[in-house]
């Protein structure tokens, strides 16, 4: 094989792409497509609450046209980090959605299943041989953090793909996996450069995120060659620059001349960036570093209580201007109000002015000419948060304050009813890269 | 006065993980890149002046000339996530750099 196409449809399975850029895609004769389907982005509740971020229909639509593709091609599928999360229940979700697909469709593949989830006896045990550390600047991990965990699962890498490839798999979906693997187990698997695979790996897994105009709905084609690779998006009112693929090596990472990986990392340093036509990009010189020991990122979340939100606004000039002090006397009149339960303790409560402090804490010193406050309490439990996101509401509509001419009510409330159940609340307890031996200590087939 | 926003061509922040924000900036004109690293106009004492952070809390800057581009990381103050989070991708702490003036005639005299 003088060389490998891979196409990724999209950013993340279930973001959707248009059909015209996947079917030119398929008319490039890809050899394999790779999908990432997660991220720690959308924040911890995913992961605890064993829920997507994406929508079941919008996976089912992907898919649908993804195994289409595959189907008549007669090539492999390769998905990393099923659900968003990829932990058991993402993973067990995702293969429900793919397995009526095949039912619908009558599609013939040969399913691989990898579940990357890590017992809390596990780590702990890794705990006390000392070996797990923290990623970057995360507490030191306790026993005690890892006993409060929820769930924990592992980002693995591209061992269980190649393994599943072996087996003669053609549709193998993976649970949390780094985001690289199942961009770069084929081109690896297949003999070609394991650091240009991985680097490769890096610029597919948001899909046309690495283009311009970028979009995480839309395909990206990959190239990959003995000593370079190309990529260019499939849609012609995109283009691979240099500007667009170099900015891509650098997303989501702390080290612009590493790309990590479980055994070792993709050295930068002497990559090189061509641009070879006006929408195609060539990559050299990116070089596999091999390290020791081989390790792998938990990632694990633990419960923090129960949210409930309220949305209101204001564009009184005389309120705007009292609006913190005002909120600072709503919450002494909370303590007053409920003396038994204890701010910090029991429940923990603050307000987000849009047009103030939203986006970044510190307040500009200009004066907005409308605020929009995001009332949000997290209590330890659901009938705490809700009784005290209705008293901040109701006090901040009617507390009166110097200078106040509207003393009918202080805010604009968006909605009836006002206030919103957000659901459980969980925080990352767990981001720690733990010592192993071979990722099949932790990666499970079904 | 030249501004960062008039030279750059990305300016951009985004979650390194839920415990890192990372920011990268991008020029396309290689004269004007190098005269930003010469000048280390993204340096520490800016980072600190427009972030609120101490210098334990800025994981490194690091100019990456295969790309033009300039990267610094910081600790986040809160985790993605965690109660008091305000940007839970971390993808709009960038502003702040927009108005960062470059090239002041004093430092080029340096």
């Amino acid at each position: 094989m003088d060389e490998v196409r891979i196409i990724s449809p999209n950013g993340i399975l279930g973001y959707g792409f248009p059909i015209s850029s996947f079917k030119l895609g398929l008319d490039l004769k890809p050899d394999v497509i790779a999908m990432d389907a997660g991220s720690t982005d959308a924040g911890p509740y995913y992961l605890g609450g064993g829920v997507s971020f994406t929508s079941r229909d919008a996976v089912k639509r992907d898919l649908n046209l993804v195994l289409e593709g595959a189907h008549s091609l007669k090539i492999p599928v390769l998905i990393g980090s099923a659900g968003g999360a990829g932990a058991e229940p993402h993973l067990n979700w995702l293969v429900e959605i793919v397995n009526e697909v095949l039912f619908e469709n009558n599609f013939d593949f040969k399913k691989a299943v990898i579940y990357s989830d890590v017992s809390k006896k596990y780590l702990l045990k890794k705990l006390k041989e000392k070996k797990v550390e923290p990623t970057t600047t995360e507490p030191v991990l306790t026993a005690d953090a890892v006993d409060k965990s929820k769930r924990l699962v592992a980002q693995i890498g591209v061992e269980a793909f190649i393994e599943s490839l072996n087996k003669g798999a053609n549709l193998i979906i993976a649970g949390r996996s780094l985001d690289i693997a199942e961009f770069a187990a084929f081109p690896i698997w297949k003999g070609f450069s394991k650091g240009l695979s991985l680097h490769l790996g890096k610029i597919l897994e948001c899909g046309a995120i690495a283009s311009s105009p970028g979009s995480g709905r839309d395909c990206l084609f990959g190239v990959m060659r003995k000593d370079h690779f190309l990529v260019f998006p499939t849609n012609p009112k995109r283009q691979c620059t240099k500007l667009s693929v170099t900015a891509h090596s650098l997303y989501e990472k702390d080290d612009p001349f590493k790309i990590w990986s479980t055994d070792g990392y993709i050295d930068l340093s002497e990559s090189k960036f061509e641009e070879i036509n006006d929408r195609t990009v060539k990559v050299s010189g990116s070089r596999f570093i091999p390290t020791v020991p081989t390790r792998l990122k938990v990632e694990g979340v633990s419960l923090v209580g129960h949210r409930f939100v309220s949305i209101a606004g204001t564009r009184d000039p005389y309120f705007i201007s009292s609006l913190l002090q005002v909120e600072k006397e709503v919450i002494e009149q909370l303590h007053e109000n409920f003396s038994d339960v204890k701010e910090g303790k029991d429940y923990s409560v603050r307000f987000v002015n849009y047009g103030i402090d939203g986006v970044m804490e510190k307040p500009l010193d200009t004066a907005p000419h409308e605020v929009g406050i995001v009332m949000e309490v997290i209590a330890k439990d659901k009938n705490l948060a809700k009784t005290i996101i209705a008293f901040i509401r109701s006090t901040l509509l009617h507390t009166g304050y110097k200078g106040r001419k509207s003393t009918a009510g202080n805010l604009a409330i968006l909605f009836s009813p006002s206030d919103f159940d957000g659901g459980k609340v969980y925080k990352f307890s767990v981001h720690h890269l733990i010592e192993i031996e071979s990722e099949k200590e932790v990666y499970k087939f079904s | 006065m030249t501004k960062l926003k008039d030279v750059a061509d990305v300016i951009r922040s985004k979650n390194a993980g839920p415990f890192v924000l990372t920011f990268d900036i991008f020029f396309h004109d290689p004269k004007v890149y190098q005269k930003v690293k010469k000048q280390k106009c993204i340096n520490e004492e800016l980072i600190k002046r427009l972030y609120h952070v101490s210098d334990e809390e800025i994981l490194g800057i690091v100019y990456f000339d295969v790309a033009l581009a300039i990267k610094f990381n910081l600790k986040r103050k809160i985790c993605s996530g965690d109660f008091g989070d305000r940007d839970i991708y971390g993808a709009q702490q960038h502003v702040p750099l927009f108005e960062v003036e470059l090239f002041k005639e004093a430092k080029e005299e340096d």
